[in-house]
């Protein structure tokens, strides 16, 4: 069988899907027997190459979060939405309910600790939010969900052993998702 | 000189680091660097939307606004709870709550060296990128990797022993735990020990050998004196959990001690600033330009008058021979300070594992919604947390402020990677490891971008310099 090219990717969410990830401890290094890990944010590789799977973290809450999955969507072969911020915007959507100016007001400008001189962030550098917090779904054809806040690691585990097994991952074995 | 006739190098994303961000270098027209700036790229809107919802809530939803430091969102969200209901923890589930956020240090402060950070140690700065993570050095010791994967594994299983989750854990509840720890869980955790503090002590003598044998990088890396807040106990102890505040001054001099963390505002002010989401906190009395502070490991040692536990005490005692009785300033010594305090934790696990009381049933008192107002604080991995909640007289939240960690060392990481830039960076002449090396300042800090803005990047990296008129002169790529 030949080595697979996996990356993994965090847009809007807590970090939490990937420490899941990270916990399935030792099995990282089985992992890596099967796959380089090629993109992930604790190695080094910036670009996206071309994948065999990458795992999507979080919801799509800007300009560059949009431009940034629809280029995962173009260079992987399977996309997996990993957690319930990339399947469903969870709490990264939460602001959904608000308008996205009183939102930004609340932290930037009315906060009690804040010294009232402040600008908004607003340059060149920084992205543009966009109104309303999307899941993956909307903008992109998604392969396999993994749900949960964060899913849990053997789950995460046993659907990457899968995939990369070229195998197609069975999730209907209630046991394996789990609520919160 | 407008903004055009400077030439950017920018770097984005910055890798191995828990966050979103991008940095520029501007460099002016003899090459020189001028000046850099870290953007922190992410946004959540917790502020806003946590408004409308009972404050019982909070425990629950502020966990996800970081999956490094949950817990001590948890912690310092129910300590604001139990002030709004006029309510102490029962004995144990102070305790409970005391071990699990041990716990969650421990495996914060292992990813952050083992994972994200003895890559550049044991590999070299200068080594083959695709190879520079934890997976490479697997391949070339792995032992060193194993054991560092284990030690995250076991700050991770404190709180599934407890809880039955490691991630956004349930069971932080106002007036203690809602789950206690059974003797066949104590026993588990219990006989991780030995391992732990063996672990530990194996990063600390990584971290040693490096600083001895690159004194000279160590010593002058980004190394600017600062102000330094940290928690303390009574006796000015490190403390993590609950504690008081203090604050020292670049020569140590303490400016405030034994401070109730809900005074925290007439300390603390923030300003938002437009180049990034992360917003700039200082200390109040001395201003914006004047009172940049820094929080964390290494200004937890700083601050602290002596460690709670043995061998940790003996390594703190090393680190205040560093800076001769003066705080410590050079950013690098972030991963000592780390290491040091993580040996701490694992002795204080294992003196919280002794204690029969843990074990016991009685893990909760009950109160009610007595005050509109609450506010509580802990220190999270990166430095003091604070949450703080005002509510109507039903117990809706009608405001919620959160002063988090990773914002109050913003404005010395801007800092620290201009000095990093200004010595390794010079005019067009952008080497690979160079840049590695400006955003290791910023992995000093082991900034949790997630946290902070609550809210990283993923473009190439590129490193543009561009002449006066716009013109892209080179360009460097890390693929
Ligand atoms: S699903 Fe939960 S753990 Fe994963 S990114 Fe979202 S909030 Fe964090």
């Amino acid at each position: 069988m030949s080595r697979k090219k996996l990356a993994t990717v965090w847009l809007g969410g807590c970090s939490g899907c990937h420490m899941s990830l990270l916990d399935i401890d030792e099995r990282i290094l089985e992992v890596a027997k099967l796959a380089d890990i090629v993109k992930c944010p604790v190695v080094d590789g910036k670009e996206l190459p071309e994948v065999d799977i990458t795992l999507v973290e979080g919801a799509v809450t800007s300009d560059e979060h949009l431009e940034e999955i629809l280029h995962i969507r173009k260079q992987s072969k399977i996309l997996v939405a990993l957690g319930d911020c990339a399947v469903m915007t969870n709490v990264t959507g939460m602001r959904n309910y608000f308008e996205l100016d009183d939102c930004l007001n609340t932290a930037y400008k009315t906060a009690i600790s804040n010294d009232g001189q402040g600008e908004m962030p607003a340059s060149p550098f920084v992205m543009h939010l966009n109104q309303k917090v999307v899941p993956l779904q909307e903008v992109v054809h998604v392969d396999h969900v993994i749900p949960g806040c964060p899913p849990d690691a053997n789950t995460i585990f046993y659907v990457l052993s899968e995939l990369l097994n070229n195998r197609i991952p069975d999730l209907s074995d209630v046991k394996k998702l789990h609520y919160g | 000189m407008d903004n055009n006739e400077k030439r950017t190098i920018r770097i984005s994303p910055v890798t191995r680091i828990e966050g979103h961000a991008r940095i520029t270098i501007q460099l002016d027209e003899k090459g020189e660097v001028e000046n850099a700036q870290f953007h922190v790229n992410e946004f959540r809107g917790f502020e806003k939307f946590c408004e409308g919802r009972m404050y019982t809530e909070m425990p629950v939803i502020t966990p996800r606004i970081c999956g490094i430091c949950p817990i001590s969102h948890s912690i310092a969200s129910v300590k604001a709870c139990e002030m709004i209901q006029g309510l102490e923890p029962s004995y144990t589930g102070d305790l409970l709550r005391r071990l699990i956020h041990l716990g969650q240090n421990i495996s914060s402060h292992a990813l952050s060296f083992f994972h994200l950070s003895s890559p550049d140690f044991l590999l070299g700065y200068d080594s083959d990128p695709a190879l520079r993570n934890i997976i490479g050095v697997a391949q070339k010791f792995p032992d060193i990797a194993k054991r560092g994967i284990r030690l995250r594994q076991f700050g991770q299983e404190i709180s599934e022993r407890i809880t039955g989750k490691k991630i956004h854990i349930m069971g932080i509840a106002p007036g203690g735990m809602a789950f206690p720890l059974s003797e066949e869980n104590r026993q588990a955790l219990q006989v991780w020990i030995p391992e732990a503090k063996m672990t530990v002590q194996t990063g600390i003598s990584i971290i040693k050998k490096y600083m001895e044998e690159n004194k000279e990088m160590v010593e002058s890396f980004a190394n600017s004196p600062s102000l330094y807040m940290g928690m303390v106990g009574p006796d000015g102890e490190g403390e993590l959990y609950d504690g008081k505040l203090r604050f020292i001054d670049e020569e140590g001099n303490i400016l405030q001690d034994q401070l109730d963390p809900a005074r925290y505002l007439e300390f603390i002010a923030e300003r938002s600033v437009e180049w990034s989401f992360l917003k700039y906190p200082y200390y109040r009395p001395l201003g914006f330009e004047k009172g940049f502070y820094r929080v964390g490991p290494l200004a937890r040692l700083n601050v602290a008058s002596r460690m709670k536990t043995t061998l940790a005490q003996q390594e703190f005692l090393e680190f205040k021979k560093i800076g001769n009785g003066k705080p410590v300033h050079g950013t690098f010594y972030f991963h000592y300070a780390r290491l040091i305090e993580a040996l701490c934790n694992v002795e204080e696990a294992e003196q919280l594992l002794a204690n029969p009381a843990i074990t016991s049933n009685d893990i909760q008192t009950h109160g009610r919604w007595n005050h509109p107002e609450g506010i509580g604080c802990c220190e999270a991995p990166r430095g003091t947390l604070f949450h703080h909640y005002k509510t109507d007289p039903s117990g809706k939240l009608i405001s919620v402020n959160l002063l988090i960690a990773t914002g109050q060392n913003n404005p010395s990481m801007n800092r620290s990677i201009t000095e990093v830039a200004r010595q390794y960076v010079k005019g067009s002449d952008v080497k690979e490891g160079m840049l590695n090396r400006v955003e290791s300042a910023i992995r000093c800090y082991d900034p949790c971008l997630s946290c902070s803005t609550h809210a990283m990047g993923q473009m190439p990296m590129q490193v543009e310099v561009v002449d006066a008129e716009g013109k892209i002169l080179y360009q460097v790529e890390r693929g």
